[in-house]
């Protein structure tokens, strides 16, 4: 059997795992890895600017692909810097490894320098860890830590690895284990077929069904069958801020997103359903608002991968514990074998229903922003991107009003397209996942939708995209705040913006893009708008930073009404309220 | 409801913070703990006595098996079982007192197990019900030092919690 060093053993056995890149960036701990991966071809390593941008990246690489992210960081301020995005793979479900360097075994618990205990920092964000203890079980842990990471509800691992186990001097023979034996550890496979078939039943006898998506949906790859058998019931969508894309945004069915920012006819409809399909999505707060509250007359079906998820926050009627593509293909053979049809006439009331709800209020039907005034409307500059990229991009957030103005009006019909942190509400997030999806799809256009506060989180990557050529758009929707906070403050505060505006200390963004070797351009006036969008989005091999002023005032609506608000409780307006 | 879990998990370092940063994270409460090997060393053994109604109680341990180093586990209070806690307390004892503390070591079924001629230190094991009232009939006055071992459980009958 071959002899390798652990160094050189963790490097090969990435490789055997399939791995072709690595987000990273080096130090004292990591330096025998380093070395390694120095002395091999077929592993890309990506050297970011900062650890956090690292994680964000192999996160929007994994979020795009389905693939686990990979990244490897220092001990100490390396793998501390590395925690925020670990933190935001594990809210979301992305399958993620993180390597850390460690310090020698021998100097671990003396507070050796760069010395942090990188597995208990890390303990309650990740699904699980390892801390190496000898070259031999490198191996296996590689292979332990992938399974872990991507199968059941995936996850991020760590792997702390101390710097005597990478040592080139003492070699072990290496054998990459092709099959694992975890007692401890066997994710949900196929859902109950019982339940299966109760769940079937109680979707054919709806009157109000609403099938609620979340990004189990996206990560699971049950988009297709789920569109399938929504098309099938001719049944009301409904997307999670995670789940977006697991529907096709354009079909007629597609009510938009729900929750706090989600549209009046999908909040609605949710509040009068009778029967609730939840497929991979798991009653957080931002979707329920008062749990007490909660759709009141609704039978809830619940599918989900992860049974710690169900009946956590909303009891569940009929539970599932199953992988979304097995059970939705279930349901969907039970239907097929079967001629039966739901209640015809139901469902015809139910979308004559909600057809009106979209007259009246709905997000699709009609501007609900001004459409007459001299500033730019952030609403529009989405659309405006959507209608230039006919809803092809990838898009890749941050976190603010931007955010919720483009899952409202950005409609994907694909899943694994719209990218962003949607659990930890990471700012920072978008420059770096960004580039993660660049890097795994250099032929599509990948666009990262950003406010002028969280851009400058991460802005360092500007320098990461020009080292590794990667012609991203950053779309800055800059409204000279931090909207968000600000319209929280203007809501609930009475206007006393404490700390969210930053008194004409913005940088020139264009400059500071031409900084790093990037075009940077800056849109004002409303009539140029389309043309410069056009313009910016003709540009294919360079990074573009597009810096545009939008109306600093503008509040996101629907919004729900808190605390003690049902689902159906919004305001519409800032005058408004349902 | 008080309810007794018991888990096999693997015998590794970490496993024990794992179980009890679930514990801190969730906001559950421990109410006592107690680990150790078991008879196939790669095993560890755990006892948690926690408090919580029924949705809790699912959700701790729903949460506990997600844990990839937990085995297995039971809910030790769903069925018939058996509890026993170990309970060491070093009394004043002196004079008339050292026979009445005599008796109620033996109503109790007790031990003593070290003495001078001021003390004595008594084991007892039990129910963690049964050691309360032991200590109870001491009396806060002549009590010095108390220990107890937290609860361990079996369950009663052929059902074993194995891999
Ligand atoms: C790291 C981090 N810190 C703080 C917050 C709280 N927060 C949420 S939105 C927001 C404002 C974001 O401002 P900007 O990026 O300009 O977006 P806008 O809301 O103005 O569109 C803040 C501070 C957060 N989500 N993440
Ligand atoms: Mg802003």
């Amino acid at each position: 059997m071959e002899l390798l060093s652990g160094g050189d053993m963790l490097v090969r056995a990435l490789q055997d795992e399939g791995v072709d890149l690595i987000f990273g960036y080096p130090g004292g701990s990591a330096l025998h890895i380093y070395d390694a991966i120095f002395r091999q071809k077929s592993i890309k390593h990506i050297l970011v600017r900062h650890e956090q941008g690292a994680t964000h990246m192999a996160d929007g690489y994994a979020r795009a692909t389905g693939k686990v992210g990979v990244v490897l960081v220092t001990s100490g301020p390396g793998a501390t810097n590395a925690i925020t995005g670990i933190a935001t793979a594990y809210m979301d479900s992305i399958p993620m490894v993180v390597i850390s360097g460690q310090v020698p075994t021998e100097k671990i618990g003396e507070d050796a320098f760069q010395e942090t205990d990188m597995v208990g920092c890390s303990r309650p964000i990740v699904k699980h860890s390892f801390l190496v203890k000898s070259a031999e079980e490198i191996p296996e842990i590689v292979k332990k830590a992938f399974y872990i990471a991507s199968t059941g509800r995936p996850g991020p691992v760590v792997i702390d690895v101390p710097k005597d186990v990478t040592n080139p001097a003492d070699r072990f023979p290496y054998r990459y284990p092709d099959k694992l034996r975890m007692r401890s550890y066997t994710p949900a496979g196929k859902g109950h077929s019982g339940q299966i078939r109760k769940a079937v039943a109680q979707l054919l006898s709806a009157k109000r069904p609403v099938i609620y998506a979340g990004g189990g949906v996206v990560q699971g790859g049950g988009a297709e069958l789920l569109t399938e058998l929504a098309r099938r019931l001719n049944f009301p969508v409904t997307n999670t801020l995670m789940g977006l894309g697991a529907f096709p945004g354009s079909d007629k069915r597609f009510l938009g997103m729900l929750g706090m920012h989600g549209t009046f006819e999908a909040n609605t409809a949710m509040h009068h359903a009778d029967v609730i399909l939840a497929v991979g999505a798991r009653f957080d707060d931002r979707v329920t608002n008062t749990p007490g509250k909660f759709c009141p007359g609704a039978k809830i079906i619940h599918v989900d991968v992860d049974p710690a998820s169900i009946s956590k926050t909303i009891v569940a009627d009929i539970p599932i514990v199953g992988t979304v593509q097995s059970v939705l293909s279930e349901m969907l053979e039970i239907l097929k074998s079967s001629d039966e049809q739901p209640d015809q006439s139901a469902i015809v009331d139910w979308w004559r229903q909600i057809d009106d709800w979209r007259e009246r209020h709905g997000l699709y039907t009609a501007p609900r922003y001004r459409t007459d005034g001299a500033l730019i409307m952030p609403q529009e500059v989405i659309r405006a991107v959507y209608e230039i990229t006919e809803g092809n991009a990838f898009v890749a957030s941050d976190v603010g009003q931007h955010q919720m103005f483009t899952a409202q009006y950005y409609l994907f019909d694909k899943p694994r397209r719209w990218i962003n942190s949607g659990g930890l509400g990471t700012m920072g997030f978008g420059l770096p996942a960004a580039l993660g999806v660049k890097i795994a799809h250099p032929d599509e256009e990948v666009i990262c939708v950003t406010g002028e506060g969280s851009i400058q989180m991460c802005i360092q990557e500007l320098s990461t995209a020009t080292q590794y050529h990667l012609p991203v758009k950053i779309l800055c929707l800059n409204n000279q705040a931090l909207g968000m906070v600000k319209q929280w403050q203007e809501m609930q505060y009475e206007g006393r913006l404490s700390n969210s505006v930053y008194e004409e200390s913005l940088p020139d963004f264009v400059k500071l893009a031409e900084a790093y070797g990037h075009l940077g351009m800056k849109i004002e006036r409303r009539e140029e708008l389309y043309d410069k969008l056009r313009e910016a989005f003709a540009i294919k091999d360079r990074t573009v930073f597009i810096d545009v002023y939008v109306d600093p005032s503008e509040h996101v609506y629907p919004m729900q009404v808190m605390p003690n608000g049902s689902m159906r409780d919004m305001w519409l307006s800032k005058t408004e309220r349902t | 409801m008080r309810r007794i879990i018991s888990v096999l998990m693997e015998n590794e370092p970490g496993a024990l913070s794992r179980v009890v940063g679930l514990f801190s994270q969730r906001g559950y409460n421990i109410e006592s703990l107690t680990v150790a090997p078991t008879e196939d060393a790669s095993l560890s053994r755990l006892t948690l006595v926690t408090i919580g109604d029924d949705h809790k109680i699912e959700q701790i341990t729903k949460n506990l098996n997600k844990l990839i180093d937990v085995v297995k586990l039971v809910d030790l209070t769903e069925g018939a079982h058996i509890e026993r806690e170990l309970l060491l307390v070093k009394v004043r004892a002196s004079g008339a007192q050292r026979d009445e503390i005599k008796r109620s070591v033996d109503i109790f079924r007790g031990q003593i197990v070290d003495v001078t001629s001021n003390m004595y230190t008594v084991q007892v094991a039990g129910t963690s019900e049964k050691l309360d009232a032991f200590l109870q009939a001491l009396g806060e006055h002549t009590i010095m030092e108390v220990v107890r071992s937290g609860v361990s459980g079996i369950a009663r009958g052929e059902k074993v919690l194995s891999v």
